[in-house]
This record gives structure tokens, sequence and C-alpha cells, in this order.
């Protein structure tokens, strides 16, 4: 008999392949919307986290209060001994100095005069170590356009758009114009060892990274640093793990009543990001929720359009013999059958796209071009675990609902109305 | 001596509601049936046949009165007893046959031995018997749309015939066919009724069909106005 049904299902295209089409229709797109909508939100918290905020960060107590302005006069000191102290208590976890600073960049013509000035926004890594992360961290490695990365502490990136603007190519020479941690102006020649599209608006108008220790010299900040960034040991933000971190540091290191002690802030904490981080998780839920729903009732009108479509063929299987419970329980297992083919292949479709997506990435820089948001220039997907059974919600469960309410009028059906109905 | 009757019914009455009232499509049969009967319910559209049709075939009850059959009062079964009654004693024949569209002949004819729960081999003998019985042999992979009219009542018939029920009932089975096709298939029914003593109920106004019957009954509003035993041209 399950045979016999099996091959019916088979063959009959509208109660099989276009049922299968539509769930692989429907899983698909809810699986490639999740994973759009995870990487783009996650995405921005990770950019967030690897250009300014770390999952951690660390800075002295006047520091944090007025970071606003970046004031690197009010800088973390003794930091070689501040790291060995934070890699001892925390050994799962990667910290990083990082020096921000602002000033004016110069770039001279062949008689060492101004050609070309623009303000700059900097950022000082970590290049040179042989250890160091900082480059993928900050997912350059594959944006340079022109030139190489910096070999030596006074060689620096500019963004592509910026080297453009000062007229500035690899192997030319810029003039940092500054000030130093402890007040007094700072001028230092750098040259320019490549060129870089970052990728987020922001720093693509203005942006340069420089090798730490070279702006430490340049900024006369040696063993002190802006920020000590912490990552954690995962790949995405661990808000728990980061309170733990952050309460037993401060606990330990930070004194309320020292304004150059260190205090340390973790990544849900930033100015604004913990509304950003409830916009997230609400914004996902509802979107997903909303589209999750949206498929259902597409699925569920699927199941009860396959339902109604084979009132005749019910009709003739009641008046032969068969019972309105065996006729019920074929149908839903038809249904499963169906829901579990289209959730499989639509989740795999789906978690296809959604790779793409992930490799390749959306750009979407020319929408961005005049934002001031630090966001990523290309919108990328990420497949996460409940991607890969996310899908079955709609898939299964919908049209098994569907099938199973529209059935429940074989029980309703007055056998007596068979004659009449098959008849006409 | 009390015969035992394939069918009896006794003072059947049926209601039917009908806005704020009630229609009354049968009222007060009284009939019985034996085996091997080839039997006509006669009468203008909303004499009841049909209603009296269903009954028998246990798909509706009556409102009151009584309706045996084979040993089953049909007003007592619950809708389970009522399917198996259905699956193991009766067949049906429909007005626009009712073939399952993606199953080919065989398929069609093989699918009520697959609710017995008959083994392969006795399927397929008895399968390829109901064919015979049809003449369909050469269209056992043919699916319905592949067949004509005619073609596609005689498959109704081997799939009403192929469990050898005790009854077959047929609703109007000839409505939709030509007077060819018509007599084929009645001189078919009636070959089947007298090889294999199944007894024949319809329910039907065609005169085709009217001239096969070996019993008459005529119904006019519900009502049994006279039932007649037609003798065949050799017994007169």
């Amino acid at each position: 008999m399950i045979r016999f049904l099996l091959k019916g299902l088979l063959r009959d295209r509208n109660r099989s392949l276009m049922p299968i089409l539509i769930v692989t229709a429907g899983v698909a797109l809810t699986v490639l919307m999740f994973c759009y909508m995870t990487g783009v939100l996650g995405d921005m918290i990770e950019t967030t986290a690897n250009y300014s905020s770390g999952h951690v960060k660390m800075m002295t107590r006047a520091y944090a209060k007025n970071k606003a302005q970046v004031p690197n006069d009010l800088a973390l000191l003794d930091v070689n001994d501040l790291l060995t102290k934070l890699h001892h208590n925390y050994p799962t976890m990667e910290f990083v100095q990082r020096i921000n600073l602002g000033g004016l960049l110069d770039s001279p013509d062949k008689n060492r005069e101004t050609k070309k000035q623009g303000i700059v926004a900097g950022i000082a890594v970590d290049l040179l170590s042989k250890n160091s992360k900082e480059i993928d961290r900050l997912n350059i490695r594959n944006s340079l356009r022109k030139g190489r990365f910096p070999k030596k502490p006074n060689e620096v990136l500019l963004s592509d758009e910026f080297a453009d603007k000062l007229e500035v190519k690899p192997g030319g020479t810029v003039t940092l114009i500054t000030s130093t941690m402890y007040g007094s102006m700072s001028i230092q020649n750098f040259v320019v060892a490549g060129t870089i599209d970052f990728g987020m608006q922001a720093m693509d108008r203005s942006g340069m990274i420089a090798d730490i220790s070279g702006i430490q010299n340049a900024l006369d900040m040696n063993d002190a640093c802006g920020e000590i960034l912490g990552f954690l040991n995962s790949q995405n933000y661990d808000d728990i793990q980061a309170m733990n971190v952050e309460q037993t540091f401060n606990k330990k290191y930070s004194d309320e009543d020292d304004e150059f002690s260190p205090v340390m802030t973790r990544l849900k904490n930033e100015s604004m990001m913990s509304d950003y981080f409830d916009y997230v998780d609400n914004i996902v839920g509802i979107i997903i929720s909303i589209f999750i729903f949206s498929m259902s009732i597409v699925l569920w009108n699927t199941g009860l359009i396959g339902g109604l479509r084979r009132y005749g063929e019910v009709g003739v299987r009641l008046a032969i013999g068969e019972e309105k419970g065996h006729i019920y329980r074929s149908m839903i297992m038809e249904s499963i059958l169906i829901g579990i083919i289209g959730s499989f292949i639509g989740t795999i479709i789906g978690l296809g796209f959604s790779y793409w997506i992930q490799e390749v990435g959306i750009n979407v820089g020319d929408i961005l071009k005049n934002s001031k948001m630090m966001v990523p220039s290309v919108f990328r997907a990420k497949i996460t675990t409940p991607a890969y059974y996310l899908g079955f919600i709609p898939g299964l469960f919908s049209i098994v609902l569907g099938t199973m309410l529209s059935g429940i009028g074989i029980y309703k059906r007055k056998t007596a109305q068979l004659f009449k109905e098959l008849d006409t | 001596m009390e015969q035992n009757f394939l069918i009896t019914i006794n003072n059947l009455v049926k209601n039917f509601p009908i806005g704020g009232g009630e229609f009354t499509a049968l009222n007060g049969i009284n009939l019985t049936f034996n085996t091997g009967e080839f039997v006509g319910f006669v009468g203008p559209s909303g004499s009841g046949k049909t209603t009296l049709l269903n009954i028998i075939g246990s798909l509706d009850t009556p409102s009151e009165g009584s309706v045996n059959v084979l040993g089953r009062e049909v007003g007592k079964l619950n809708t389970k007893k009522a399917a198996i009654l259905r699956r193991q004693h009766l067949g049906f024949i429909f007005q626009t046959y009712n073939l399952l569209p993606v199953y080919s002949v065989y398929e069609n004819v093989e699918f009520p031995l697959l609710l017995l729960k008959m083994n392969a081999s006795e399927r397929k003998k008895a399968v390829m018997d109901a064919l015979v019985w049809v003449g369909l042999t050469d269209k056992i992979k043919s699916r319905p749309a592949q067949l004509s009219g005619g073609e596609c009542q005689r498959v109704a018939v081997a799939r009403a015939m192929v469990k050898k029920p005790k009854i077959v009932l047929a609703d109007e089975p000839t409505a939709n066919l030509d007077a060819a096709n018509s007599h084929n298939i009645l001189k078919m029914m009636l070959k089947l009724n007298e090889e294999l003593k199944t007894t024949f109920i319809f329910a039907t106004h065609d005169d085709k069909v009217i001239k096969y019957l070996k019993r008459k009954i005529s119904l006019e509003d519900g009502k049994v106005i006279q039932d007649e035993i037609i003798k065949t041209n050799k017994e007169k």
C-alpha cells in the first residue's frame, strides 16, 4: 500500500514536484535571509570590535572619559608590564596595543613645499611583529590596491582614495603633523608603502594605518599606548565571557581614585553598542520571525491546496472502503516526506547562496559613499549552526500543518455526499 | 419460516434538514433483496433512488427504520465498520467513472485489493481475471486519460468487481456513455451477475439500463410505487 501511494505521489507532479519546489524555494529564502541578516549585523559588531573596541578594551580612566577626543596625553603607561599581566591572567585571549591619532598629513612636492594636505584619521597597530594578526583582523590583506605592506616602522598605508587626494604614490613621502603624548608638536616623515581600500567609507576618506612602533616613536609614546584591545578566543563576541573578564580585571587593577589606573570596558558597553546589540537581537528576531511566519502561510496554503485538490480522490478512496483515518494519515505522511525533501534541498540551496555571499559579498560601497558610519561596504552572509535547521520550521511544520487542517475536511465530510460530489 | 435475505429494508425513512424544516427523501420503504438479483431503482430526479442506494452502501444512515445489509444494521455501524463493509462486500460504480488518474488501468483495479491486504500473487490473478471479464487486458498499462469513456467505465466495473463483492451499487452508470457503449457495459454486468451471482443494484432513469433489469422498483416522492419482476423473453 505504501509503495502504491508513493507511486501516485511521484507520478502526480502537482502533488510532489510542485509542493517540493515551493517548499524548496521557501526554505532556501528563509535560510538565505537568516544567514544574510546574521552576517550583516554580526559583521558590523565584529568590524567595530576589530577596528576600535576589541571584545574588551583597556584605557586609563581619564582617557575613557574623553575617548571621543582621542586624548593620547592620557595614554596607558608601562604597557609591556600590563600586557605581561594580561597574558598571564587571561591566557586564551589575545591583547594588542592600539594608538588612534588625528592630525594633518602633508604631501610635499619635489621642492619639499606642501603640495596637498588633508586631515588624517590614523590607527597604529602592530604590523611588523612576526606573529601579529592585526593585518587579518583589520581585513586589509586582500585590500591592498597599490604598493606593498610596510616593512619598517616609518612606513604607512594610506587609503587609496586619500592617497589620490594627496597625490601621493607608493614610495612617496608624507609628513604627519600632530602632537606628542606630552603636548609638544610632532612632525614626522613617513614613506607610503602602499594604498588600501578599507571597505568602510569613513576610513576610506582619510584613513592611515601605521606600525605602532613608528607612531610610538613619532608621538613620544615609548612603552605607552592609547588603548589595549582584548579579543576572546571565539569567532563571535560572547558578552557573558567578556563581562567576566571585564569584572575580574577591574576588580584587580582598576582604582576609582586614580584617573591613570587602567579600566576595562567590554564591547557591549561601548557607546551606543548596548543599544545596537539590543537592536540587532530584536531586529534579527523580528525579521526572521516575520519571514518564517510568511513562509509558513505560503507553505501552509500549499498543503491546504494540495489537500483540497485531492477531494475527488479522497471520495473514491472512502467509497471503495478506505478508512478516513488511513487516508488522513497517508496524506500527512506524504506532506512530511515532501516537507523533509523540500526542506533538505532548500537548506542546501540556501546555504549554497549564503556561502557565496559569505565568500564574495555584496558590495554596497557606492550606496554608502557619503556615509560617516563605520560599516563594512561589502555585506557578507554568515553561516551559523541554526542555518542548518531553521528552514525546517516553515518547510516541514507548515506544510504538515496545512495538510492536517485541510485533511480535517475528510472527517467533517458526510460520506453520503460522495456520489453527488463525485458525479458532478 | 424466516428467509435470510441479502438486504432487508424495513420502514425506512430518510429526512434531510432543509432551511428550518425537513425534507423527507424516503418515506416508509420496505424491500428485500436476494443474492444474484439485477435490480434497479427507477424514477424521476428527486424520487429518492440515490439516497436509497447511499443507505444500502453504508454511505448514509436511516433517519427511521432499519436497513440490514449482509447481517449488519447500517444505522448502527460506526464509520470504521461501515468502511470495512464497503471494502469487503460492496462495489461502487459511478456515473463519471472516478478512476485515479495517476494510476494505470491495472493499478486502478488493484487498489481495492490493496485495501484488503491480499498478497501479491493472488492480487495479480484477481486483477487479471477482472480485466479479462471487461476485455481490457490489452490496456493494463494505459492511464485513464488514454482511454475512451466506455473503456473507463469498463475499468470502473473491473474495479468494483475485482474483489468479487456480494453487492455492486451503480448510480447512473451509463449516463455518460453513448448507446453502443451502454449496451456493452450492461451486457458485461449482466454476464458477471449470472456467472458470479453478484447482486447489482442500479439507480437510473435510463431506458437502456431499464431494459436489462430483472427487477424494477419504481420510486416516486420517496415511496415505492411499484416493485416488478421482469420476465426475460425466455421466461415469457
